[in-house]
């Protein structure tokens, strides 16, 4: 089975974003990691490599800053490493155009995706990259029960009213949600043997039916800030308050 | 050019909040461009609901029911949302941010060749030639302003941030319409669904969300008793759902629901960036944590510093107390 783990370099998860006075982002301080969705993705990549055997792929579309990352994909366990080089900046329609063209390369039986990625937030980019392909797709993925030999993945998925069981026939685009995993760490030793796996890098230039920009980003903006609260000394009073302001 | 197309995969004969909230968003856009909001009615309450719908104000509502559209996969409504705006000339398709929308929009945009925004909360100058959009980015901690180029485009909105229109006596046309025969994708199943059984007011939309934290330890029983007395929903963090302690559907956050409602009390919730993200937007927040320095006091609009084991049944006997006075009272 060949899977495929799609990549994003975002920032640290826990990173509180900061502006310039001028709205500009502030990105000097900021650390960068695999964004976390994507993170479970490369997880379940490996657990199922693991069980019925096969490669997995760590593929990322960005700037050469993008490397820290399939590195660290590598030293969980992938086995290769391919980024599309590409200047941060492409819209989800062109990212999706980008990841695509190097699935059809690769002919892979399963893409993993985050659900999400914690930067822009869009959650478009995998469902567009399983319709470009002409392929079936399954979202908010918590469990994946992988059938190798009739090349079929149920999976069931976490959904506003619960849960969602479907079945997909391979290949297809499968996004992780949440409870999917728990991502191993990378280990030295796998840090180490990293270093020497193979990284491809295939040239924007390359990319097949690049469609135009049509969502651009702006401008960023601080949320509207909330007005300053109090702390009440009992249960008694807060209930007094509230009652007092009619919300109860 | 002008118009706006609504879409809606109802669950009931009567729309909900959230879907009247979507209709809401997409009269304004069109209002801005000078045109239309149709409302596009799809699976088997399709038709019912389209004649509720027809009441808000809208340009006309298409509804369709199908057999692929029976237990709908994202693939199936992806390809009757693309057949129906490639047949017409929407500037805009929009949907409320649910699973649902998030399942199907960004392949039916795929599909379109057309940009999408994700989560809109604002809307900007709109034109024909562009439309203008702010969404929360960077784990709800900032906002972004997009632009969406192209002569069709498809958003999500976060059904919190629109209001439903006011329903008037006139009401429009409801057409029923046609779809293609195979709109399910070939190596795509439905197997089942576990829904979750609601035995509270549903938490996006309640007036009232009481949530816990890992600082219930996994008992919910204070948090249910003040729930009842208030007539809230109850709501989760992250850590409580993956210590299997509530289903999925009750995180409230970035990677679940976003609430928005009158009053939101939470027990036990550190306030991480991420299930800030959920709830920030609630009118009043209260928080009971009992370190000082949780940042959750950094939103609460009351916070106390104490155990929830504790202060939760105080709050409760409080309220019963003042609801038996009222009731002695009128
Ligand atoms: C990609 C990503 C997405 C995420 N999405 C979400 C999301 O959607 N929603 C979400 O909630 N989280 C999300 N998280 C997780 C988030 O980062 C936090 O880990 C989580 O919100 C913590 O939950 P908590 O506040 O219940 O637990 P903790 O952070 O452990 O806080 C427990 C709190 O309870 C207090 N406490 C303990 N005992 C008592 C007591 N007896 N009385 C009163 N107070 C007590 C403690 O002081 C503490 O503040 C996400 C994380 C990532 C990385």
């Amino acid at each position: 089975m060949k899977i495929l783990a799609t990549i994003k370099r975002t920032p640290q998860r826990d990173t509180r974003m900061k502006l310039t006075a001028d709205g500009e982002l502030i990105t000097d301080q900021v650390q960068y990691e695999v964004n976390p969705f994507d993170e479970l993705a490369v997880e379940e990549a490996l657990r199922i490599r693991d069980k019925v055997g096969g490669e997995v792929v760590a593929l990322s579309v960005g700037s050469a800053a993008a490397s820290e990352q399939l590195q660290t994909a590598l030293a969980m366990g992938a086995d290769r490493a391919l980024r599309v080089e590409f200047e941060n900046g492409l819209d989800p329609l062109q990212i999706a155009t980008a990841l695509a063209d190097a699935i059809r390369r690769e002919s892979p039986d399963l893409v993993l995706c985050g659900k999400l990625a914690i930067d822009d937030e869009n959650g478009q980019v995998p469902l567009m990259v399983a319709e470009l392909l002409d392929w079936p797709h399954a979202s908010f993925a918590s469990k994946v029960e992988l059938d190798a030999d009739a090349k079929k993945a149920q999976v069931t998925c976490e959904v506003d009213g619960g849960l969602e069981v479907v079945e997909i026939e391979l290949p297809g685009v499968i996004t992780t949600d949440l409870r999917l995993n728990e991502p191993r760490y990378a280990s030295l030793p796998g840090i180490l043997r990293a270093k020497k796996k193979p990284s491809d890098v295939i040239a924007g230039s390359e990319i097949a039916d690049m469609p135009e920009p049509a969502l651009r980003v702006t401008g960023y903006r601080q949320l509207p800030p909330r007005e300053q609260g109090e702390i009440v000394e009992s249960a008694e009073e807060l209930a007094e308050k509230l009652i007092a302001k009619n919300l109860v | 050019m002008a118009d706006c197309l609504v879409v809606l995969v109802p669950g009931a004969e009567q729309p909900s909040r959230s879907e009247l909230a979507a209709v809401g968003f997409g009269r304004q856009v069109a209002e801005q461009l000078g045109g239309h909001c149709d409302v596009l009615l799809l699976g088997p309450q399709a038709s019912a609901c389209g004649q509720a719908v027809a009441a808000y104000g809208i340009g006309k509502a298409l509804v369709a029911d199908h057999p692929d559209l029976a237990q709908p996969t994202g693939e199936a409504l992806a390809a009757a949302i693309a057949h129906v705006a490639s047949a017409a000339d929407y500037r805009l398709i929009a949907a409320s941010a649910t699973t649902i929308a998030r399942d199907c929009f960004p392949r039916a945009a795929a599909r379109l060749k057309a940009p999408m925004a994700s989560d809109v909360v604002e809307i900007g100058q709109c034109s024909a030639d562009v439309l203008r959009f702010t969404k929360p980015c960077f784990s709800g901690n900032l906002l972004e302003e997009l632009e969406l180029h192209g002569s069709t485009a498809l958003a999500t909105c976060r059904a919190s941030a629109f209001e439903p229109p006011a329903a008037s006596d006139a009401s429009a046309d409801v057409q029923t319409i046609q779809l293609p025969e195979k709109l399910a994708h070939p190596r795509k199943r439905f197997v089942e669904a576990k829904r979750t059984p609601l035995e509270r007011p549903e938490l996006t939309e309640a007036d009232v969300v009481v949530s816990g934290g890992r600082g219930t330890k996994g008992d919910f029983t204070p948090l249910e008793e003040l729930a009842d007395v208030l007539g809230a929903a109850i709501g989760a963090s992250r850590a409580v759902v993956d210590a299997g302690w509530l289903p999925n559907d009750f995180q409230v956050g970035q990677t679940g629901k976003v609430v928005a409602p009158k009053l939101y009390i939470a027990c036990g919730i550190s306030g991480a960036i991420q299930h800030l993200a959920g709830m920030r937007n609630s009118k009043v927040i209260v928080a009971i944590n009992k370190d000082p320095n949780a940042p959750i006091f950094e939103v609460a609009d009351y916070g106390l510093v104490a155990d929830l084991f504790d202060a939760v049944p105080k709050l409760t006997a409080a309220f019963r107390a003042a609801r038996q006075e009222q009731g002695a009272a009128s």
